[in-house]
């Protein structure tokens, strides 16, 4: 039973970050209609600035200043190559975001390198231990859930009740008529990509201390939460979360009655299956996979 | 009028080859300078390039300079097959320092051997010298001496039921099969064996299944950033029987990154880790000194086991060519094949027609973690 639990913390866990990621997907898909692959890199940039401004400052001023700067870069990555890329189809900007990504990440290991860092534990060490009914996990799982959790609820409480928010659900719903209203379509995309890149960020400071942050972990983290966004449906952030934690539990839970070899298999192989019998996803209408 | 412009480029490149080929001693390494590996190839990069240079800067071999042409395979055995083939074709080197791994290593072994080039892997698996072939060399360690060590350990320790981890790499699988062929005959019982990817980053799941198995031990045999996560993840869910490694741990860099939780941990590796706790007439401490130091003030970074086997790959090429006063491939690899008493980093080599590791059982030590550095383990067989 104990290690039944364990499995659903590890699940839960590894989870909360896919989920971060596909949120990431869905906030840019809905207003620009692309899908940015180079989401993992924004994670991967996050955790790489928090851990070099660590050396300096305290982790928690380092992690928000990483944050910000992230999503600065997020903005003006938008600003540089997306906008002047309008008149191109969807399909042509998605083939840009893999080709960032790729340039990302290696202009990451030329500031950087090819090693492993991480940031300090955000409570406790590396050997800290809480004990959960038998499980036991690390603090800093909780640290991952809280604020992934609490980020993801900040956004869509955005998207609901500010202006900017609906500004941004108006330019997904119809980017013509949210123009003749007066919204701003361009800086629109350019805030969807900015709180895309901080959302990324900060859950890449919050994994660090697990996961360890190198150059290249952002593919496939986007390959995770991209599954993780078709499985919950693409349009809703909210889905993205259930389809996120959805992917984490099915590719540690598999364990339990399979090999360890076979988690990623598992967890794609769900995916496939979904979408064979519901194409727009588990939880997101129809309308909502359209309109985007 | 373009191609003819291509053609005389080409021309041109091919002449200005031939001129600089023809004194120049052309050695080629594929390393994993970046990608998953790349805490093993980057070092070894590096340690050639810095031995070449040192080389050059003393006038050369056979009064010749040597040329070091290092490809990045990003730890992908496809581009290890494609760089080495352009190394043998266009390039036309004497000898192959690398690959970094094992997986890289078996692709290419055949090539190399059919080719007549010479192969120094930097790869630690069984199969790349057993069977083994004409022109393949390795230096590091054999994955069974690494864990014979293991199982010894086990015993003086009273251990006999164990789990084992692995990655999904060539290393990794290649370990797996020694651990399964010779934990029988030291009476020791897998309880569980599981594989994991090789940019796993969260192994909770697998250790939760490894420890309802009421296991003594943790053996985890893998080279890739996961050997940190393993550590960590164990202490987190609260599991505090040993963790052994393999020799692939051999890094100052896993220990900083496992922190607290790499206390403790048990591996056998080569003796670079603790040189200067080593007696002044150990045959290697000479070797193990030079080029420890040599490293540190270069690379601003601590020297390892990986850096290690490039450094004895480069040497032992270089004191072939030496002893062969030749460097025709055939002449050689006669004199890489009869060295004998090479003290290189990784050990003292001697190869023979049947063994071309040339290290022994005792190339090894068993260390262990103490305080965030590396020490020799106190001998199992004297506890209780």
């Amino acid at each position: 039973m104990s290690t039944f639990l364990q499995y659903i913390l590890s699940g839960v866990t590894v989870g909360s970050v896919y989920a971060a990621v596909a949120v990431g997907f869905n906030v840019i898909y809905r207003t620009t209609g692309v899908l940015n692959f180079a989401q993992g890199e924004f994670v991967m940039l996050g955790g790489m600035v928090a851990v070099t401004l660590a050396a300096r400052l305290p982790t928690g001023v380092a992690v928000a200043v990483a944050v910000a700067a992230v999503g600065l870069f997020g903005a003006g990555l938008e600003w540089t190559f997306f906008r002047r890329l309008r008149r191109h189809t969807p399909l042509h900007m998605v083939v840009i975001t893999i080709g960032l990504a790729i340039l990302i990440r290696e202009a990451a290991r030329h500031v950087w390198d090819e090693k492993v860092r991480s940031l300090p534990f955000f409570s406790g060490t590396s050997v800290s231990s809480l004990r959960l009914f038998g499980a036991a996990l690390s603090p800093q799982v909780l640290w991952v859930l809280g604020i992934v959790g609490l980020a993801v609820l900040a956004l869509h409480l955005t998207f609901r009740h500010t202006l900017a928010g609906r500004a941004m659900r108006a330019c997904a719903a119809n980017p013509d008529a949210a123009q003749l209203a007066g919204i701003n379509l361009g800086v629109m995309r350019t805030l969807s990509f900015g709180f895309s890149a901080a959302l990324g960020a900060l859950a890449g400071c919050a994994i660090s201390p697990l996961t360890l942050t190198q150059y290249d972990m952002g593919a496939d983290l986007a390959i995770k939460g991209f599954a993780a966004a078709a499985l919950g449906g693409l349009g809703d952030p909210m889905a993205a979360v259930a389809g996120g934690l959805a992917v984490g539990l099915a590719e540690k839970l598999s364990i339990s009655i399979l090999p360890a070899a076979y988690e990623d298999a598992t967890a794609f192989a769900i995916l496939i299956l979904v979408l064979l019998v519901r194409p727009h996803g588990l939880l997101a209408s129809r309308s909502a996979a359209r309109s985007g | 009028m373009k191609w003819g412009t291509w053609g005389a480029a080409l021309a041109a490149a091919w002449l200005a080859a031939g001129v600089r080929g023809a004194d120049e001693i052309r050695i080629g390494a594929l390393f994993a300078v970046t990608g998953p590996a790349a805490a093993l190839g980057a070092p070894e990069a590096r340690t050639a390039e810095m031995l070449a240079e040192k080389l050059n800067a003393e006038g050369g071999v056979l009064g010749r300079k040597v040329r070091l042409i290092v490809k990045d395979t990003a730890g992908n055995p496809e581009k290890a097959v494609s760089f080495c083939k352009q190394l043998i074709e266009e390039e036309r080197v004497l000898a192959i320092l690398g690959p970094s791994t094992s997986g890289e290593t078996l692709q290419i072994k055949k090539l190399c051997n059919d080719e007549k080039t010479l192969l120094l892997s930097c790869a630690a698996a069984e199969t790349i010298v057993n069977p083994v072939a004409r022109y393949v060399f390795k230096t590091p360690q054999k994955d069974s001496q690494a864990a014979t060590h293991i199982f010894r350990s086990m015993a003086g320790r009273g251990i006999a039921r164990v789990g084992v981890l692995v990655d999904n790499s060539g290393f990794g699988q290649a370990g797996k099969a020694q651990i399964e062929a010779l934990a029988p005959t030291n009476g020791i019982a897998i309880a569980a064996c599981e594989t994991y990817d090789k940019a796993a980053t969260d192994l909770t799941d697998i250790l939760a299944k490894v420890k309802a198995q009421n296991v003594q031990a943790v053996i985890n045999w893998s080279i890739v950033p996961a050997q940190a996560i393993v550590a960590r993840n164990m202490r987190q869910i609260g599991m505090d029987v040993p963790l052994y490694q393999s020799h692939g741990f051999g890094s100052l860099k896993y220990v900083q990154q496992a922190g607290e939780a790499g206390e403790g941990i048990l591996f056998p590796c080569g003796r670079i880790l603790v040189a200067e706790q080593l007696p002044d007439d150990h045959p290697q401490k000479a070797t193990l000194m030079a080029y420890k130091q040599a490293y540190e003030s270069r690379c601003k970074e601590e020297a390892g086991s990986f850096g290690g086997y490039a450094h004895d790959a480069f040497a032992l090429v270089i004191a072939a060519i030496k002893a062969a006063n030749s460097t025709e491939t055939d002449k050689v690899r006669d004199a890489l094949e009869n060295l004998k008493g090479f003290a290189g980093v990784s050990g003292v080599y001697s190869f023979s027609p049947t063994d071309h590791t040339g290290l022994g059982l005792d190339s090894l030590e068993m260390l262990t973690v103490r305080k965030g550095a590396f020490a020799i383990a106190p001998a199992a067989a004297k506890q209780p």
